[in-house]
């Protein structure tokens, strides 16, 4: 005579470890070999419970049947459940798959370093009120020369330092035209900002480029004065370099802005400390600045006695050398895309 | 510019700031300071060694065998292979324990058999200098055991000072003094010469006009344009030799080689005043000094002793018959001091800066003298300049001086500079009363005086003539002397300006955004390209590939993938928006400029990933992409014929929607316009030129509310019907009920005849206002199957 509690723990048991042996198996052999263990019609172990079934009183068995039954289902289902699990999962041959394998990829795309910095520089003046303004490449030398201040006698207007096209046709060598064309076709309050290419007669080496980017900004209205250029370049600064940025002015020389000024940057590698970045001053030279000299304005055409203004000048090569640390200005123009990759914001 | 440190010390008495603070200062004038190099730091362990005896090597002929004073008790054994060493000099002399600049440290050796117990030392092996013709005699007397850059006055600093072209008053030590001198408040004074006599100022004679004589020697200049002013004065009986050590340690601390007391005088007073001089030969030059332009043919062997060809627009100084200088640029040769001169001609003159900048570009000679009068020299110290070089000249070399003889005109004075208060406070946004504007401008030597209550009238003292010319010119003055730190920085309200952003940059960020989104990588590049690929030529390129300016983009960029080829990349992804150029088309003569973008690609659609077998990009990759690029242009894409550089029957173009203008073209590049590896795969490119397009608007239409109903047709469509204008004709015979037609499987084979292909379209019909009944949509496509078939031959599949 079988035991009626006998059964049950035996059911009890199979359904329990039948569960863990379905979970544990990793493959699709290996649930197959599970289902004949428990399910199978000859020597699975429902099987073999079920055959004591026929020592149970009459009474007993239709509810032992019954949970025989439940039991096989419970089986049943589990099985079918992991085996469509494991098909999902799994290529082919039924291999666990590992997840640690390199996800589908898309090619990373990326901006150029350069244009991105001038992007940032843009996106920090556009709060100041700064729009864009654009220019010709290729200038005359009354627009790159002679009306910022600069006779043709300076040195940069020199065959050998500037690239001619034809007599009095040159690529500019700075993006202040802009400056010029601007105000001649726009009456003040002028707040722009110019990027662009430049060329300059420099071979190219470590920190030369006969061709690189400069960026212009311009500024001029009634009533603005020193004050105004210094308050919108350190605003600049702390925008662009983060919010302790500090800036210094140091007077300098440009034909085409007096009083001039170099602006200086704490140091973007150590802070100001000193570093070699910075030669161990703590401050970074970024830009040339300055009152617009009144010539520049007859020059253009405004009025030097009603109107005043700020312009600034910078080299968005350098602050990208600077910010990503690049050591070599050629590597910005070789197009390399080893290098270029590096500026994806993809993995 | 090289400052010495000690010298501007003499020069700003009570100075108390250490180099690194004075150059801290400098920058914040504008002088910014290079490096401060310490000179004689490293030559601590030198001492001052005088040769008592100095003989024969017994066992090398070129060695000497020296016993050397260096101060201690018992003189020392020291073996010198120097040619020059002398007994009873004076040397510097190294000890045995000490440490020379280049980490070398003298150790007690045997020579060839001699005990040498220390070194005597070259300017070269001091750091000096680099002679090495022998070791460095000292001139004058020392006391030996004393440290050598004492004894020498050598424990000094040199500033590398960096100038701006606008200040030429700052090649100089007196002109870099006085700066320091104003900001500390102290005063700047000229130094007493050590061994000077005391000297009468010699007696200048001239009365402005263009000739003049003194002590037997005539001047005359032909041309007082490029020559205003030159004086000339006669030293007689001096004895040229070294000069001594306080001088020639001073010229060396200031980065100069010094050659003999005549010339080092002159370097002096140039380093000191700014104030180029030269000194002649007398007896070599004559009795006639002319300034005149030099004649067709005429030549001069320079100081430098290469023979220069000279050319009629250059200014000479010549004596009755030949050219014995440059003016402005060097000295010839034949008239050079040399150590058997004894009466010299000292000049001071001033040239023109243009005729200087004109010689010195003809014949690329470019020195001290030249490019002090390229930007300007003090024309009123060019008196105090012969008189100091002559005492200094009689102090190191003796010689008795004549009178000076005084040629030209001279410049006039220019009108004095009226300075607005109310303009300084509108140019500077910070208000400076006439008191302030005084106190700021007179210690640089302008001469300032209050003029009614409101402007303030100033005399430009004539070492700042070459920048100081209007009254913005003194506001950079005061905001210099205030101290650009000291203004405020505080942002004020702005009026926004009037113009608007140009719309191609927004156009450029639309296309870089999404270029980048599909993951290509953007180049950046200069305009240059060779001559094949331009049309507008550089009148002096750098490079013969870089002689033109590019007419389009592509051709460079497909250099670059062969860059990148060359590098072992495969698939690569580029772009360009960069600008072309065309030749001139207007009066100006200014190239035709054009803003373009770029794509090149070739390589795998995506990264390999073992989840799908690698695919190419291919053409319909580049018609996804031109369509999208089209889209943000306003342009379609057309089938294109092909060209130079993309292959037929694999190319599109783009045109403009508004008026079927052709913007760009794009397409499979030829095999062999790229240099490619046997395994690069097809190589495909669009170039398209950018105009301002408005970006495109988008408007809402309602969601349909009624069920589509879907057909299918397979059609049977011979070969020389494009599958557009199959579905064109669909759309046109289905009429508005039809949503949307779209091929969706192309298929030819068995069971297909030759010359036709099986292309699968899905129509999708809807009705906004009821739902299609089948009969309805069956009638509709039936209409397009009759359509299809009359109008081009086209059948449904069995």
């Amino acid at each position: 005579m079988t035991d009626t509690t006998d059964l049950d723990r035996q059911l009890d048991a199979l359904e329990a470890e039948g569960l863990a042996a379905i979970e544990a198996a990793a493959t699709a052999a290996e649930l197959d070999a599970a289902r004949i263990r428990l399910l199978g019609r000859k020597e699975g172990r429902l099987t073999s419970i079920m055959r004591g079934l026929g020592g149970l009183s009459p009474e007993a068995r239709p509810a032992a049947g019954a949970k025989a039954n439940r039991v096989k289902q419970v089986l049943s289902e589990a099985l079918d459940a992991r085996e469509a699990d494991l098909s999902m999962e799994g290529p082919g041959d039924g291999a666990r798959t590992d997840l640690s394998l390199p996800a589908r990829r898309d090619w990373a795309g990326a901006q150029h370093p350069v244009t991105r910095v001038i992007d940032e520089i843009c996106t920090v003046l556009a709060r100041l009120g700064f729009t864009r303004a654009r220019g010709p490449e290729a200038e005359t030398d009354w627009y790159n020369f002679t009306a910022l201040n600069t006779p043709l006698d300076h040195p940069a207007a020199d065959m050998h330092d500037t690239f001619y096209l034809a007599p009095g046709v040159l690529l500019r060598s700075h993006t202040s035209p802009v400056q010029i064309r601007t105000m001649q076709s726009h009456q003040p309050p002028i707040r722009i900002v110019a990027p662009g290419m430049v060329y300059r007669r420099d071979p190219f080496d470590a920190s030369h480029a006969p061709g690189f980017d400069q960026l212009e900004g311009l500024a001029v209205d009634e009533g603005i004065t020193f004050v105004d250029l210094k308050a919108t370049l350190a605003e600049f600064a702390r925008g662009m370099f983060g919010e302790d940025a500090r800036v210094r002015f140091r007077p300098s020389y440009f034909p085409f802005t007096e009083p001039s000024a170099e602006v200086d940057v704490s140091c973007l590698i150590c802070g100001g400390g000193g570093c070699s970045a910075c030669k161990g001053t703590g401050w970074i030279e970024i830009m040339g600045a300055g009152m617009v000299h009144p010539s520049v304005f007859e020059h253009a055409g405004y009025d030097p006695e009603r109107y005043t203004g700020f312009a600034f000048g910078m080299g968005p090569g350098r602050i990208a050398m600077l910010r990503y640390g690049i050591p070599d200005i050629r590597l910005l123009y070789d197009t390399d895309i080893r290098f270029l990759q590096q500026f994806s914001d993809l993995p | 510019m090289n400052i010495s440190y000690r010298w501007l010390q003499e020069l700003v008495p009570g100075l108390q700031l250490s180099p690194e603070q004075v150059a801290e200062r400098l920058a914040m004038l504008g002088a910014p300071v290079d490096e401060v190099v310490p000179v004689g730091a490293q030559l601590g362990d030198i001492v001052i060694g005088r040769v008592i005896e100095a003989r024969r090597h017994p066992n090398a002929d070129r060695l000497s065998l020296c016993v050397v004073d260096a101060g201690a008790s018992e003189p020392l054994q020291v073996v010198c292979g120097a040619p020059n060493v002398t007994a009873g000099a004076f040397y510097p002399f190294a000890p045995v324990g000490a440490t020379l600049p280049d980490g070398m440290v003298i150790r007690k050796a045997k020579i060839r058999g001699e005990v040498s117990q220390g070194m005597l030392c070259s300017a070269r092996e001091l750091n000096l200098g680099r002679e090495h013709d022998g070791i460095l005699e000292l001139h004058g007397e020392f006391e030996t055991g004393r440290r050598f850059i004492d004894a020498v006055g050598l424990d000094d600093a040199r500033l590398v000072v960096d100038i701006t072209p606008n200040r030429p008053d700052l090649l100089s030590h007196v002109g870099v003094a006085r700066e320091i001198a104003a900001d500390t408040g102290l005063e700047m004074r000229l130094s007493d010469l050590p061994d000077a006599p005391a000297l009468q100022p010699p007696v200048l004679l001239g009365d402005g006009s263009p000739e003049s004589a003194a002590d037997g020697v005539t001047i005359r200049i032909e041309d007082t344009r490029l020559c205003p002013r030159y004086i000339g004065l006669v030293i007689r009986g001096v004895k040229v030799g070294p000069s001594p050590e306080w001088l020639a340690s001073r010229l060396r601390a200031a980065g100069l080689r010094p050659i003999s007391n005549v010339v080092d005088a002159t370097n002096w007073v140039l380093h000191e005043l700014g104030q180029p001089l030269h000194a002649f030969d007398l007896q070599r030059l004559g009795d006639q000094v002319v300034v005149r332009r030099a004649r067709t043919g005429e030549s001069i062997v320079t100081l430098d002793d290469v023979e220069r060809k000279l050319t009629g627009d250059m200014l000479v100084i010549a004596d009755a018959d030949r050219p014995v200088a440059v003016a402005g640029v060097m000295g010839g040769a034949d008239t050079e001091v040399q150590h058997d001169t004894r009466d010299i001609l000292l000049e001071c003159a001033l040239f023109d800066a243009a005729a200087v900048r004109g010689a010195r570009r003809a014949l690329n000679l470019s020195t001290d003298a030249s490019y002090r009068f390229e930007r300007g020299i003090d024309t009123d110290s060019m008196e105090t300049a012969v008189v100091r070089a002559a005492q200094l000249i009689l102090a190191t070399a003796g010689g008795t001086p004549g009178e000076g003889a005084v040629a030209g005109p001279g410049l006039p004075s220019p009108e004095p500079v009226r300075l607005r208060l109310a303009r300084v406070a509108r140019v500077l946004g910070e208000h400076f009363d006439a008191a302030t504007v005084e106190r700021h401008l007179r210690p640089l030597g302008f001469d300032a005086a209050a003029a009614g209550d409101d402007a303030v009238v100033v005399n430009v003292p004539a070492h700042r003539r070459h920048d100081v010319a209007r009254e913005e010119d003194l506001i950079e003055e005061i905001a210099r002397r205030h101290g650009y730190d000291n203004f405020s920085d505080e942002l004020r309200p702005f009026r926004p300006g009037t113009v608007p952003t140009h719309p191609l940059f927004l156009l450029e960020d639309r296309l870089r955004r999404m270029l980048v989104a599909r993951g290509f990588l953007e180049a950046h590049t200069a305009a240059f390209a060779p001559a094949p690929d331009g049309d507008v030529a550089l009148l002096l390129p750098l490079a013969a590939t870089e002689s033109r300016l590019r007419r389009a983009l592509l051709p460079g960029l497909l250099r670059r993938c062969e860059y990148n080829f060359a590098r072992g990349a495969r698939s690569i992804r580029l772009f360009e928006l960069g600008t072309v150029f065309g030749p001139p088309a207007n009066d100006a003569g200014l190239p035709v400029e054009e803003t373009r973008l770029a794509v090149a690609v070739t390589g795998l659609r995506r990264p390999a990933h073992w989840t799908e077998p690698d695919a190419e990009f291919d053409i319909w990759d580049l018609k996804a992409l031109m369509r999208e690029l089209g889209a943000a242009l306003g342009l379609g894409v057309e089938e294109h014929a092909g060209n130079e550089l993309l292959d037929d029957g694999l190319s599109f173009r783009l045109v403009s929607d508004d008026n079927g203008e052709v913007r760009g073209r794009g397409g499979r590049v030829r095999p062999g316009v790229v240099d490619a590896p046997a395994w690069a795969g097809d190589i495909w490119a669009v170039e398209i030129r950018l105009d301002a397009v408005p970006q495109p608007t988008v408007r809402y239409r309602p969601l349909p509310t009624q069920p589509a109903v879907e057909r299918d047709l397979a059609l049977l469509v011979p070969d020389a019907v494009p599958a557009a204008a199959v579905a064109a004709a669909i759309s046109s015979a289905a009429g508005s009920l039809l949503e949307e037609v779209a091929a969706f499987d192309v298929y030819s084979g068995p069971g297909v005849a030759d010359g036709v292909r099986s292309i699968a379209y899905r129509l999708r019909f809807r009705a906004g206002d009821r739902t299609l009944t089948d009969d309805e949509v069956d009638e509709l496509v039936n209409r397009v199957l009759q359509r299809l078939l009359n109008e081009m031959g086209v059948r449904q599949r069995a």
